[in-house]
């Protein structure tokens, strides 16, 4: 395979993605070009004061001097997040109250899908590429035994709901080009912003064809207090449950204890 | 020179001040997964709590909601709450305690039934939850009971409230005669100023437990009436002794839960605890100097406020039709 497609670390994870990114730009890719990208960072502690933080997404793009095609080039970048099994349930009125009535499972919905463009993704790519890559929140894969036109509003009801919560984004025109090969774009993960592992992809389209994608490892874990609660729970439950109950003992003696004093 | 440069190092130190505060107004908690403002949440354990010592109260059947209101899982909330009302009860049972308005005896028989009670409750949860519904199964339930229990003691509180305006408070009998007197098993409960069957306060625990096991609370708003009208104790003792019970009620839960579920999230737990029990504390003297119908009448209203919200979301079109779940999370 001759085009270039390098990973920054030897992650066995993202093969898979890769040998699918190689596939397809066998029988797309035409031009020679470089792009080199990178993140800010590839491991974002959650600790006992996380508000969120803002992911820095950058990189170069070496086009072939021969080809002179600058200018043609186009940037999405997709950070997708961990993947659950969601069910989504729609309530109806029977007898004056509103209560749940039909639901369909989706399995493998990522719980963070941000995507970022230097202009609309449809103007960049062919609406079949679009979709093989499943870039945009309404191109994704949503699997469920319903059938597709009965599972649609399902669909777009959890594609509202992430996007209201900032789970959900899609930013046009946000990737910043400076001179001629560097570009940079800011991804904001909010406070309620999943663990787990994600993945940063870059994909360049040169004249509606995709020319070179990357993907990078992203992890957001959790840190110090946080982890060691969460462990503990989960690790421990029966010993939890009675050390949740000690504490509250304790704290409420020790309340009467103060105000006795009064 | 000098002082030229102190001076700058102080203003750099103040802008660091400035900003330390702001970052940590918000607050991580480790199993609900998300960040929430430290100040929102003490806020609301202490007006809850002020509430649990008032009342006598659990104050669950206010706090789930809210909790959830402002992004908390539904299933976090309810057991985390759970031991948080352990705390609250625990600071509010040692204050009458000492003002001696427990009755021991009563708790105990009460807490026999309670436990029976909660495992009948879990018990018909769990059939529930694999049939479905059980959102709304808990929604009914709350407003049935809220509404009936808050609508009786608004109107009784409200008539004894006016005829003591009027000065012409007619003699109390000692106690009714009912036919559950006939019954059984007779204790005599000597702070409570009761010889009754045992089987009454066990069969009102065991009612009761059911109840907290499928709503997801302490019980306190159905123990406390239940407590006055049924078995005709003094209002004073009620609270204290109402308190007691919820203590190991809710330890219960919170035991179960952290086994079953691993929802209790210790870290909004201790936040919760750290305003409400404060707040307990204010709140069981505020009720000492209050009479016993205008805490019953204010008690009430709350419940019919509760009772309202509650029955209103079930009968208006709600925002959004569709609702997200995470299947099988952890």
């Amino acid at each position: 395979m001759g085009q270039i497609s390098r990973t920054v670390g030897n992650v066995a994870l993202f093969a898979a993605f890769l040998s699918f990114v190689n596939l397809h730009l066998a029988r797309v890719a035409t031009a020679d070009s470089t792009l080199v990208t990178d993140i800010s960072s590839r491991l974002i502690s959650v600790n006992s004061d996380f508000t969120g933080a803002e992911l820095l997404l950058f990189g170069s793009i070496k086009s072939d001097s021969n080809l002179d095609s600058f200018g043609h080039d186009d940037l999405i970048i997709v950070v997708r997040g961990p993947h659950k099994n969601i069910v989504v349930r729609r309530k109806d009125r029977i007898a004056g109250i509103w209560m749940n009535t039909t639901s369909v499972e989706f399995t493998e919905v990522p719980s963070f899908y941000a995507i970022v463009s230097n202009r609309p993704v449809t103007e960049i790519a062919s609406a079949g590429t679009l979709k093989r890559l499943r870039i945009g929140p309404e191109r994704l894969n949503f699997h469920s035994g319903a059938a597709v036109d009965a599972s649609l509003p399902f669909q777009e009801a959890v594609i509202r709901q992430k996007s209201e919560t900032n789970l959900y984004s899609d930013q046009e025109g946000a990737i910043y080009f400076l001179g001629d090969t560097l570009f940079r774009t800011t991804i904001e993960l909010p406070a309620n912003v999943p663990v787990g592992d994600y993945v940063a992809e870059f994909y360049l389209f040169r004249d509606n064809d995709l020319v070179s994608a990357q993907s990078s490892p992203l992890f957001i874990k959790k840190s110090g207090l946080g982890r060691a609660i969460f462990e503990f729970a989960h690790n421990y439950a029966i010993l939890y449950g009675i050390a949740a109950n000690i504490v509250a003992l304790l704290a409420g003696w020790l309340a009467s204890i103060i105000f006795r004093k009064e | 020179m000098y002082s030229q440069k102190v001076r700058c190092a102080d203003r750099f130190k103040i802008q660091k001040f400035k900003k330390g505060p702001a970052r940590r107004m918000t607050v991580y908690l480790p199993i609900a997964e998300i960040s929430v403002n430290l100040f929102l949440i003490l806020g609301m354990g202490g007006a809850i709590g002020l509430l649990s010592g008032m009342f006598g109260v659990g104050g669950g059947f206010l706090m789930t909601p809210l909790l959830i209101f402002i992004g908390i899982p539904p299933a976090v909330a309810v057991a985390s709450v759970a031991n948080q009302i352990t705390a609250a009860s625990v600071s509010g049972v040692l204050a009458h305690w000492r003002r001696g308005n427990v009755d021991f005896k009563m708790g105990m028989v009460l807490l026999v039934g309670g436990i029976v009670g909660s495992m009948i409750g879990t018990w018909i949860f769990t059939i529930l939850k694999s049939i479905g519904q059980v959102d709304l199964l808990i929604s009914l339930s709350y407003v049935i009971f809220l509404g009936t229990i808050g609508g009786l003691m608004f109107f009784e509180s409200i008539k004894s409230m006016i005829s003591s305006h009027r000065g012409s408070t007619p003699r109390k009998k000692l106690h009714q005669h009912y036919w559950i007197h006939g019954l059984p098993f007779k204790m005599r409960f000597r702070k409570s100023k009761l010889y009754i069957s045992a089987l009454m306060p066990l069969g009102i625990g065991t009612f009761v437990g059911i109840l907290s096991g499928i709503m997801g609370v302490g019980g306190g708003f159905v123990m406390v009436p239940a407590m006055i009208y049924l078995l005709g104790m003094p209002t004073s003792v009620v609270i204290g002794t109402s308190l007691f019970q919820i203590i190991f009620v809710t330890a219960n839960v919170t035991l179960l839960q952290s086994i079953a579920t691993q929802t209790v999230d210790v870290m909004l737990a201790i936040l919760l605890m750290s305003s409400s029990v404060v707040g307990a504390q204010i709140g069981t003297r505020f009720g000492t100097r209050l009479r016993g119908e205008q805490l019953r009448a204010m008690l009430s209203f709350l419940v019919i406020l509760v009772c309202a919200k509650l029955a209103f979301d079930l009968v208006v079109t709600p925002d959004d039709l569709y609702s997200l779940s995470t299947v099988g999370a952890n």
